[in-house]
């Protein structure tokens, strides 16, 4: 981590329940810019639940998180304008099934930036091509498979220019070739300098693109590290046993 | 058998009072321009308020719906129409009907909208919010033309359903199709004016049961 | 105070309540029978000649779907002042209890055809083949396999079309039938006050609220899926 840069995320103590069940435990969380952080953990741990406190599709109920110096829970704050910011690809894809690809992308360019349609549609089509599927740009989601749905998920998320991009288990449901071709995406988006948590099971990708990888348990992080370390023989047994188990 | 031909089907007496029927068919249409839209509307408002976070509004709201579906549309009519002007609002017959047919046709939208509503998976709200789309602008652009498109044959079935409902207003005297009809059998003492009705309104509507029933096949499995 | 008590002098005045109470009681208790009577007629006959649809016998099948057609298009109204009026010119004379039941049962009949042979129509095609390859008879098979899948599928909309139709119970008012309605607007026009037609209204929701519900439980337990 780079401890001369500004954090770009700070989370404080972030808790939210449902209820009586704590999903989220107090978790403190900081993230520099132009880093890939890696959330693991066995189903229930709340990493999911974390991502979406993010950006607030769940409101946390305690702790604060602070995006690029703004106050993501203050009552003043502007939800929308924020989520422009923070850009979000869930494991089902949620193309709009109405609307083309481009369709698809364009439609946040034009309701929630107002840009105009020549500018939004250059805009859109530079982000298809981003993901290699600007040659789709006029189908709809029922005729793209799985892994071009979750690329075009990708461009809907980056056309907006975010800060952070959320991945909340990107390549789940998808075939292991079609996942390829999502995470040579994600990996070219890293490239460029995007600053990125992932919440998934790719162990091998973590190995390779991660900076930090976060062990998620029962909704606290129970350890964190470079992957050297956590998949490495000095990580806590509790850790180094789920790896085991996830690494077959 | 002829006794049967000349009672329903006499061609003599449906040529005679046909120009009756014309006139009671456009004021049937007249209605159904009216009231088809305002159920529209109102079905809209309601399900709309049935997405709102105040539960109090929610609880209001359901309990209309479901009072306003229970009670039968004539029973309803005629309360606002004889019911009404003893407590002093005294309502013309064609605005009785439409406020009576507002009050029912909204209820039925609004649940077919409903359905619609929870027909989308919650992941397309998720997603649209997620790019900074405002509640509003999720709602319109991403959520409901998915729910229509889920919904279109309930509501299709439920305009076809108004359109019948039309034939009600003839007993507060309105001069729709089956009030013109009617008074055409009182005057020749022969009910082929009122099978002439029943056959218009098949040519009306027949076409958009068609429909209906091909949408309904196709939506199965 | 004065728009209050008016309000209450108009929709309930007490001594008018004491007074048409029974009869309207009586009313109610004459519109369930009358409502039973026409959902057990209509939906028998709906499945019979859904049945009689899945033999597939060409003229028989168009003869059905043209009845059904008609039935469900032309406005319940309609058909009921056709009948009431036209019948006794051609020398039958049925009550107006008769007529009204007789009426709103061919309709819930063709409504129920048209969704039970829909749920039938829905029973995958490999149903009938695989009970077929045990050797079951045509009549086996729609009994014990396809039947019970498709009335299942039809439990949602067959509620909610009987609703309807009892519901336009109410219309048997205008051709005399004593029910709710008719005896409501009789006794109101009779002492120039609202209440009887206010108790009337609070039936007709005492009745059919339950009923709502329990259409909305029934749908919710057998959802019929789209996509």
């Amino acid at each position: 981590m780079n401890e001369k840069s500004l954090p770009i995320l700070e989370v404080r103590a972030l808790r939210k329940s449902f209820g009586d069940f704590v999903a989220v435990d107090g978790v403190d969380l900081t993230v520099a810019p132009q880093e890939l952080v890696f959330v693991i953990g066995p189903s229930g741990s709340g990493k999911s639940t974390l991502l979406r406190c993010l950006n607030r599709l769940e409101e946390p109920t305690g702790g604060s998180i602070v995006v690029d110096g703004v106050d993501l829970l203050s009552a003043k704050v502007n939800i929308n304008l924020i989520r422009r910011q923070i850009g979000m690809v869930f494991q089902s894809f949620n193309l709009y099934p109405h609307m083309t690809a481009r369709g698809n992308v364009m439609l946040a360019l034009r309701k929630v930036l107002r840009m105009d349609k020549t500018r939004a549609d250059a805009i859109a089509m530079h982000a298809l091509e981003r993901v290699g599927l600007a040659e789709k740009a006029a189908a709809y989601p029922a005729e793209l498979s799985g892994g071009q749905q979750q690329r075009v998920a990708i461009a809907r998320a980056i056309a907006l220019e975010p800060k952070i991009m959320l991945f909340d288990e990107p390549t789940s449901s998808l075939d292991p070739e079609l996942a390829a071709s999502v995470l040579a995406v994600m990996r070219k988006l890293r490239d460029s300098g995007m600053t990125m948590i992932v919440v998934s099971h790719e162990m091998r990708f973590a190995r390779e693109a991660a900076d930090r990888i976060l062990f998620m348990e029962r909704g606290a992080i129970v350890e964190k590290g470079p992957p050297e370390w956590i998949f490495g023989p000095h990580a806590q047994p509790r850790t180094r046993a789920f790896v085991a188990q996830i690494i077959r | 058998m002829n006794a049967i031909v000349a009672q329903f089907f006499n061609l003599e007496i449906m040529a005679r009072t046909y120009p009756i029927l014309v006139h009671g068919l456009g004021m049937t249409l007249l209605l159904c321009f009216v009231v088809v839209p305002l159920g529209l509307s109102g079905g809209l408002v309601v399900a709309f308020a049935m997405q709102s976070p105040w539960r109090m509004l929610r609880a209001f709201i359901a309990t209309l719906v479901d009072f306003f579906r229970a009670i039968p549309p004539l029973a309803l009519l005629i309360f606002i129409h004889s019911g009404l002007p003893f407590a002093g609002i005294r309502l013309d017959p064609f605005a009785s009907v439409c406020l009576a047919f507002f009050l029912n046709t909204s209820s039925y939208y609004g649940e077919v909208y409903r359905a619609g509503i929870e027909s989308v998976g919650r992941g397309q709200w998720d997603a649209a919010r997620s790019t900074g789309l405002s509640a509003a602008q999720a709602g319109l652009y991403v959520v409901l033309p998915q729910a229509i498109r889920n919904v279109l044959p309930d509501l299709i079935s439920n305009t076809i359903e108004v359109v019948k409902l039309t034939s009600l207003a003839s007993v507060v005297a309105l001069p729709e199709l089956l009030y013109s009809s009617d008074m055409a059998r009182a005057v020749t003492y022969n009910a082929s004016p009122l099978v002439l009705a029943a056959l218009t309104y098949l040519v009306l509507l027949w076409p958009f049961v068609r429909l209906l029933s091909r949408l309904e096949h196709r939506v199965g499995h | 105070m004065n728009g209050w008590s008016l309000f209450i002098d108009t929709f309930f005045r007490p001594d008018l309540i004491v007074r048409y109470l029974p009869p309207i009681l009586e009313a109610v208790v004459l519109t369930v029978e009358i409502a039973v009577l026409i959902v057990a007629t209509g939906l028998i006959g709906g499945l019979a000649l859904a049945c009689a649809r899945s033999f597939e016998f060409r003229p028989l099948n168009l003869l059905i779907a043209v009845f059904a057609d008609v039935f469900r298009t032309v406005p319940p109204l309609v058909l009921l002042v056709l009948v009431y009026f036209g019948l006794p010119n051609v020398g039958v004379t049925l009550s107006s209890f008769a007529v009204l039941w007789l009426v709103l049962s061919v309709v819930l009949t063709a409504f129920a055809e048209e969704i039970l042979w829909a749920g039938i129509l829905s029973v995958r095609r490999g149903q009938w083949e695989a009970a077929r390859s045990t050797g079951l008879s045509f009549a086996q098979t729609l009994s014990y396999v396809v039947l019970p899948q498709a009335i299942r599928l039809a439990i949602p909309p067959l509620t909610n079309r009987s609703i309807v139709i009892t519901k336009n119970v109410a219309l048997g008012s205008v051709i005399g039938v004593p029910e709710i309605l008719n005896v409501a607007t009789t006794a109101e026009s009779f002492v120039g006050n609202s209440t009887p037609l206010m108790l009337g209204a609070l039936c007709y929701a005492m009745l059919f609220i339950p009923v709502v519900l329990a259409g909305r439980w029934l749908e919710s337990r057998f959802a019929w899926r789209r996509f």
